[in-house]
């Protein structure tokens, strides 16, 4: 699995932070998302995939590689 | 389109129904017309693909006086959150960008996560007095109202005795029936004076609040324009945006969920039998709430085109988002309650650019008064049938009038 942001979309709910902690934080700055690790673990899909479908902006990007 | 006519606000069974109509419009009127309480018309959005895309089209904001958009009520009565404001924060594009980053990095899920062993406490110094004036007890006067006034509070360094007048002024901004226009615009003037007073208290002695570090800006960093901090317009309506958008919704959303989930009560059991399902549980009762109010208006600028039918510009559009949330094509089982569904994309917060900037707070006090429940009142239950429950009459953020417990 490979996962990307995008900023611009980012508008700082934290449901990824939320929903996988491991894998996401937010910048003290601004509170835009921060991809604390891009190929996550397999034992972080589940957490990974339920934070993409939870964020309202459609900023997490993920692709299941086989 | 078809020529009927919706009337909103729709009817239901009990307080917790969905109104019978979702159904009909998602399957063969999704684009609806309808008519609001003022007498204006607007066109009613119910499939969750049509919510969701609508509210994350970057392009279409809600209605400004000047946009000439339907009213939800009659008489400009209801205040900024009814009309549409002519706030002093920028409410789209760029501009909106930079302020929503700048207030929304005091909102992160981490902040909000520190947040919570002062929420608990106040959650459980609430529950305690409940318990000591006896069973049964009004919930949402003595737990669901009064805990998000005080953690907004908080955020904003505004002392404990004055939370009773946030109350009140919450209380009177979001009615659109209740208070008369006079009444609200002497709130909204109590309100202004108010914060006039602390902003200048803040500005001589900031401490380590919200409002505080807005006024002082990030001096750190390299953009000019965020180096400054809000002028005191951007301070007033910050302070009443937060208020507005976090009061009520919390308030009423704590009450409904407590309802839903006694309703059922194996709902209640479940949760009591594992009490790791809180977290889902709480986005499940977000989803479920079919009293959520009226939907979130935009304003149509420019044409643009809904399942195939024109929707043109100068239209208003209303988004409902719990008929949205009860859409099958999004939710497997969407009209039962499932406290462990994931995920659950539900858009009870919106979506896109626009979506709730408050939400890790919502979430972070809604798991917060569920587990002190859990906790304390485990034998909690609803003191009358759910027959007996009642809206509350304002109509742009739904809730019970009361939400009667006992234990």
């Amino acid at each position: 699995m490979k996962l990307s942001v995008d900023e611009d979309k980012c508008c700082g709910a934290g449901a990824c932070v939320l929903a996988a902690p491991e894998v996401f934080d937010q910048r003290d700055e601004d509170g835009v998302v921060m991809l604390l690790v891009d190929t996550p673990g397999t034992d972080q899909h589940a957490a990974v995939r339920e934070a993409a479908a939870m964020c309202p902006a459609g900023a997490i990007e993920v692709t299941e590689t086989p | 389109m078809t020529e009927q006519v919706v009337r909103l606000p729709l009817s239901t069974d009990t307080a917790l129904d969905a109104p019978a109509e979702w159904e009909e419009l998602r399957d063969r009127c999704p684009v609806a017309h309808a008519s609001l309480p003022s007498g204006d018309t607007a066109v009613y959005l119910t499939r969750y693909e049509h919510v969701r895309s609508l509210l994350s089209d970057a392009r279409f904001v809600r209605p400004t006086a000047k946009d000439n958009a339907a009213r939800v009520a009659p008489g400009g009565v209801g205040g900024a959150a009814a009309t549409g404001s002519s706030s002093a924060l920028p409410d789209r594009g760029e501009p909106h960008r930079r302020w929503r980053r700048r207030v929304g990095k005091y909102f992160t899920a981490k902040r909000m996560a520190a947040l919570r062993p002062g929420m608990a406490a106040m959650a459980e110094d609430l529950v305690d007095a409940m318990v000591e004036r006896g069973a049964p007890a009004d919930l949402r006067a003595g737990l669901g109202f009064p805990l998000p006034v005080y953690v907004i509070c908080d955020l904003l360094g505004v002392p404990a005795e004055d939370r009773e007048r946030f109350s009140h002024w919450s209380d009177t901004f979001l009615s659109v029936t209740r208070f008369s226009a006079d009444e609200i615009r002497s709130a909204h003037e109590e309100f202004v004076a108010y914060m006039a007073g602390h902003i200048a208290a803040k500005r001589a002695q900031p401490a380590d609040d919200l409002l505080s570090a807005l006024i002082q800006g990030s001096p750190d960093t390299e953009d000019a324009d965020d180096a400054e901090g809000l002028s005191d317009d951007e301070l007033v309506a910050t302070g009443m945006g937060l208020l507005v958008a976090g009061h009520e919704t919390t308030a009423n959303m704590i009450g409904k969920m407590v309802s839903m989930l006694l309703d059922d009560r194996s709902r209640w059991e479940q949760l009591l039998a594992d009490p790791a399902l809180v977290r889902t549980a709480v986005e499940e009762a977000l989803r479920f709430d079919a009293n959520l109010g009226f939907g979130v208006r935009r304003y149509i600028s420019e044409d643009i085109e809904i399942d195939g039918q024109l929707v043109p510009a100068g239209s208003t559009v209303v988004c409902s988002m719990p008929a949205a949330n009860r859409d099958e094509q999004a939710f497997t089982g969407a009209d039962d309650m499932d406290l462990s569904r994931l995920p659950n994309p539900h858009l009870t917060f919106g979506a896109g650019p626009h979506s709730c900037l408050g939400q890790a707070l919502a979430r972070t006090e809604l798991q917060v008064v569920l587990e002190t429940l859990l906790t304390r009142l485990p034998t909690l239950r609803l003191a009358v049938p759910v027959a007996e429950l009642r809206k509350t009459e304002g109509l742009l953020v739904g809730g019970l009038r009361e939400v009667p417990v006992a234990w």
